[in-house]
């Protein structure tokens, strides 16, 4: 247990969250703001006392008055004292080089009243700049303890703590502006109905009780009264706050910092922005980038990923050996341990995929690319700061809808996360590469490009085609709960933090170990179940025919292949199959069998299930040789339909199976994620609905079409 | 005249907003009357813009650049 809470609180890009992690190091965890459903970074930290603080880390901010979900958490941390994650003192982290604008922030959580002192960091980049800062005098002019530090070199941390720990549990800080002149009859009406002595505290109240759900709805309707009662221009009076509270930290700063060189700052970031964001050099560079991204995303993780697989395939074929036979040990192998190795394997891909993300950010390269791209995306919907996510949504939904939690307006946020899974993710890379070889014949066009990339390619493009297109009807359904800013600092651009990129890339992939795995799990079981479980009466009768069977052959080449038959056959009556011979009416349309239909089932789960629900299935003449993937191509190009002795894997059919993988919610990860982001059941169900709905008329017009 | 009639390399003085409540973000961020401020870049389509303003880079949409009255 914590001595200690800590918060910290402090502009966005100040550096916050590397003095976070050299605070806690791994130490750390993400759990929810009690009553609050937004993220919160938490870790434990030393101090030289010998006693252990509890460091909390808010979301940025430039002010109390949030433009964010994200940023409305600060306050509401602030204001709650009986809240769990309420702080005993308040680290302000600023930037140096931005002194100013920085102390705004400092200046209205000072007037709170909690205990704080102020951290000073990139010193050494304001020394450079020609900015020095007179810490002692700021220090006596603003009333609390105020430390130098460099979060990026690591220097300044041993006083830091000490300080945290000198920092008396009274608020030592001086008053800056007089809230209750701003409004004096409605702060003194709240001050009284709330039990408040401090005067700022019961402005915000006034500005910002509707975010606040420790108070009762009667206390809401009260205070409300007292707004209304007192004509409380909410707008105005932040207005005239800002004024007052600049012409304060303007006397405060007077002799405290001095510039002097002015004109020689900014010049690198000059050059780089004039080749990165220029006309075309930007978006050829851009694309560049993206491309890199992607190689990276594949090639990167082929290594690790077969090596995942090779394990798991390596865990279960040992358990099957070494484990007593029988009906647990089918499931911990075929269903827990099948369904951790589904999850583990993406990894990699999720962990190359935050590294570079977090580069980019770190670099301030991402904030360039929103800035280019914003008016394309606006005319969509969408924020320029969607990018992120739909790029990464071609590796993985997962981690890129919770890298799209940096946008701001909710609506655009929301958009975003429900278009995303559409962009073809790398699970549908083996359906495609799959039935793409069954009925795109292996040849070159205009004798360069095969013919077999480009349908590859002209996949991802209609997925892409299709997000936008989505995002577009959304941005006419969705009604926007507030005004969409995009007023953003640009940063100057610095080498990546190497450590903030190996606590992103641990931090992601273990959150989606255990959000996504959570629910892969469960489903995997109960999948297992269904496929290997069917009504008693008919497995009986199936035994008991290929028993009779096997009996009387002794040819072990016959009885390998009978024991194939056997399981196709249970395949077919257990629960899965029974489910998917009853779908099978719904699904002629489209062109799909009760075996295509079994491959659905199982691929709602995870639409990677496709290609090995297809290898059961269709495993029923002949024993597999080496080469077990074009067997299983052949063996798919076989097969015909009872009836009417047709294939069933005509080009229309393929086509039409692809487009339904393409647009359909087949993965309970994402599933899971967008509950998890949006924190309700609402959205992921909406985007189940739809995208089911989609794959599903897209597929219809294609095989119809087509056929 | 407003921010957003400047063309790239030309400053102005922030005098006045005429929108209240886009003013507290920008005055937040630094943009306050009597600020000199500086439009450095257009993105490549012509919005958002860049602007230096308080010793950083900001950058915001034109319907936003065209609350701030300047000098």
């Amino acid at each position: 247990m914590a001595d200690l809470k800590v918060a910290l609180v402090g502009n966005p890009n100040t550096g916050k969250s590397t003095l976070f992690n050299l605070l806690t190091g791994l130490n750390q965890k993400i759990g929810n703001f009690p009553g609050i459903t937004v993220d919160k970074k938490t870790g434990y930290s030393k101090l030289p006392t010998g006693k252990t603080a509890e460091i909390i880390d808010l979301p940025g901010t430039y002010s109390l008055y949030p433009k964010s979900k994200d940023e409305s958490i600060v306050f509401q941390v602030l204001a709650d004292e009986s809240n769990a994650s309420h702080p005993d003192m308040i680290v302000l982290v600023a930037d140096s080089t931005n002194l100013r604008r920085n102390l705004l922030l400092f200046s209205q959580v000072a007037d709170l009243g909690i205990p704080m002192l102020l951290v000073l960091n990139m010193a050494d980049m304001a020394k450079k700049e020609g900015i020095n800062i007179d810490t002692n005098k700021l220090a006596e002019r603003l009333g609390v303890q105020v430390v130098n530090i460099s979060a990026r070199k690591g220097e300044g941390l041993s006083e830091l703590k000490q300080a945290i720990a000198q920092t008396t549990t009274i608020a030592t800080q001086t008053t800056s502006i007089s809230a209750k002149d701003l409004a004096p009859t409605a702060v003194d009406a709240v001050k009284q109905k709330i039990g408040t002595d401090n005067d700022y505290y019961a402005l915000q109240v006034l500005h910002q009780h509707e975010h606040l759900a420790f108070f009762s709805e009667k206390e809401q309707e009260e205070i409300e009264a007292i707004e209304i009662g007192n004509g409380f221009d909410t707008v105005k009076l932040q207005g005239e706050e800002t004024v007052a509270r600049y012409k304060h930290l303007s006397k405060v700063l007077t002799d405290v910092v001095t510039d002097t060189g002015a004109e020689k700052k900014f010049t690198l970031t000059d050059k780089l922005d004039s080749i990165l964001t220029h006309k075309v050099w930007g978006f050829i560079i851009f694309i560049f980038i993206l491309f890199f991204i992607f190689n990276a995303i594949f090639s990167w993780s082929s290594m690790p990923m077969d090596l995942i697989e090779g394990s798991f395939a390596t865990l279960t074929e040992w358990g099957h050996e070494y484990l007593p036979a029988g009906v647990l040990t089918d499931l911990l192998l075929d269903g827990v341990v099948a369904g951790l190795g589904g999850i583990v394997i993406f990894i990699p891909q999720i962990a190359i995929l935050f590294a570079l993300i977090s580069i980019l950010e770190d670099t301030g390269y991402m904030a360039r690319v929103t800035f280019m791209m914003d008016k394309i995306m606006r005319k969509f919907g969408l924020s320029g700061k969607s990018v992120v996510p739909m790029i990464g949504g071609i590796a993985c939904a997962v981690p890129s809808i919770m890298s799209a939690r940096n946008i701001e307006s909710w609506k655009d946020r929301i958009i975003t996360i429900m278009v995303t899974p559409l962009v073809s993710c790398s699970a549908r890379l083996p359906v495609y590469t799959l039935l793409i070889s069954l009925v795109v014949p292996d040849e070159k066009v205009l004798g360069f490009f095969s013919l077999q990339g480009l349908t590859l390619m002209a996949m991802y493009l209609i997925s892409i085609i299709a997000a936008v297109l989505v995002a577009l009807v959304f941005k006419f359904i969705i009604k926007a709960k507030e005004r969409s800013y995009f007023i953003m600092e640009l940063p100057v651009y610095r080498m990546p933090r190497w450590k903030n990129v190996l606590y992103t890339m641990y931090e992601k992939s273990k959150t989606f170990v255990i959000e996504a795995g959570k629910v892969i799990i469960a489903i995997s079981i109960i999948l297992w179940v269904m496929s290997t479980y069917g009504p008693s009466s008919r497995f009986e009768a199936i035994d008991k025919k290929y028993d009779t069977i096997e009996a009387t052959s002794t040819d072990t080449v016959q009885l390998a292949s009978l024991e194939r038959d056997r399981s196709a056959e249970k395949l077919e009556n257990s629960y899965a199959g029974i489910i998917g011979k009853t779908i099978e009416p719904v699904i002629k349309p489209l062109g799909y069998d009760w075996k295509i239909g079994i491959a659905l089932i199982t691929s709602f789960a995870a639409r990677e299930a496709f290609v090995g629900t297809m290898a059961t299935i269709y495993s029923v003449e002949g024993v597999d040789d080496e080469n077990g993937e074009l067997r299983l191509r052949d063996k798919i190009a076989a097969a015909k339909d009872p009836e009417t002795g047709l294939p069933i894997f005509t080009f229309a059919a393929a086509f039409s199976l692809m487009l339904f993988y393409a647009f359909a919610m087949q993965c309970m990860s994402t599933v899971a994620i967008v509950y998890r982001e949006t924190k309700s059941w609402k959205w992921p169900v909406i985007q189940l609905v739809y995208m089911t709905v989609m794959a599903y008329v897209a597929a219809l017009i294609a095989y119809q079409f087509l056929k | 005249m407003t921010l957003s009639e400047l063309n790239p390399g030309q400053k102005g003085t922030i005098v006045s907003f005429t929108d209240p409540e886009m003013a507290v973000k920008l005055m937040e961020m630094g943009c306050l009357p009597g600020e000199v401020v500086e439009v450095e870049r257009c993105a490549p389509l012509g919005d958002p813009i860049a602007i230096r303003v308080a010793g950083y880079q900001l950058c915001l949409r034109k319907t936003e650049a065209a609350v701030i009255i300047i000098q």
